[in-house]
């Protein structure tokens, strides 16, 4: 009988693995290193959130976190032109580097990366929200920083088969 | 070497830009390179266009890469054109799923420009 994914999943390695999926990202698609950040990301200005929801072995969210200068920043390193404001393009970049990292990290993990699928990124604009889930098995949240740049990437697990 | 015309499937505007660049970074001759922006829009655009390389994501809403690639065989449509799948799913089981489904490399996302050269150029004899 195969092992449960609650038994493979290791609490130590989850955050190590997403530090490991962020840098992984940031310097393959956009030629800059991203680091950890001990500091929290500055609260109270307008913020964009991409989410990426996780199906199957495990059930949960990825979510990126930045501020708009933040987001058309990293928008500018994946395609080489600097947006003017925060248009269809911006949006669709920092889905698609949240994308990337939630499946990056579950690749990482074996039993996850074949069973548990993400879906297509939903990106929020707004500011001083909170994402609630009914129950959480986990939850890891990590700052980064690049160049001068801050961002927050969350995994929240609910449930583990 | 001849010019080859391309078509890159993915839901993401940013991602079609970033793979079209690899492509031009990989020194490939590209003559035209068609975008779609789902397998329905891609299947539509090739009853009407001839590429010689097809790039496409699997993740996408209203009919994903595996599909695509699955129709795109079965209405023999550019039967002989190379698909490569570019993906954030990585594990050996998706791999065996793009190749029963017909692709001929796959890509995980995030990737180098060197990773797409590797892949692709020796699926069009240019290796």
């Amino acid at each position: 009988m195969a092992t449960p994914a609650r038994e493979l999943l290791q609490e130590s390695t989850h955050a190590f693995h997403l530090d490991e999926a962020v840098d992984e990202v940031f310097r393959l698609m956009m030629g800059i290193s991203c680091s950890p950040l001990e500091e929290s990301v500055a609260e109270g200005q307008e913020t964009i959130t991409a989410v990426i929801g996780l199906a199957g072995a495990m059930s949960g969210v990825c979510t990126l976190r930045c501020s708009v200068d933040t987001a058309l920043r990293m928008a500018e390193c994946m395609v080489g032109i600097r947006p003017t404001g925060l248009d269809a393009m911006v949006k669709d970049a920092i889905g698609e580097v949240c994308n990337m990292v939630a499946g990056a990290w579950k690749g990482k993990h074996g039993v996850l990366a074949a069973g548990c699928m993400l879906s297509t990124p939903a990106v929020v604009t707004g500011t001083n929200y909170q994402l609630h889930m009914q129950q959480q098995e986990f939850r890891i949240d990590h700052n980064y920083r690049f160049e001068e740049h801050k961002i927050s990437i969350s995994v929240i697990c609910e449930s583990v088969q | 070497m001849s010019e080859i015309s391309a078509l890159i499937v993915d839901d993401s505007s940013v991602m079609r830009k970033i793979v079209e660049r690899a492509l031009r970074q990989a020194g490939l001759p590209l003559s035209k390179v068609h975008e779609a922006s789902s397998g329905i829009e891609a299947l539509d655009l090739l009853k009407g266009e001839q590429v010689q390389l097809i790039l496409s994501d699997i993740n996408m809403p209203m009919m994903d890469g595996l599909e695509f690639l699955r129709q795109l065989r079965a209405q023999e449509l550019a039967s002989e054109v190379p698909v490569v799948m570019i993906t954030t799913e990585s594990s050996e089981e998706h791999v065996k799923e793009a190749i029963l489904a017909g692709a001929q490399g796959y890509i995980r996302k995030p990737f180098t420009a060197e990773q797409v050269k590797d892949r692709v150029l020796p699926l069009l004899g240019m290796a």
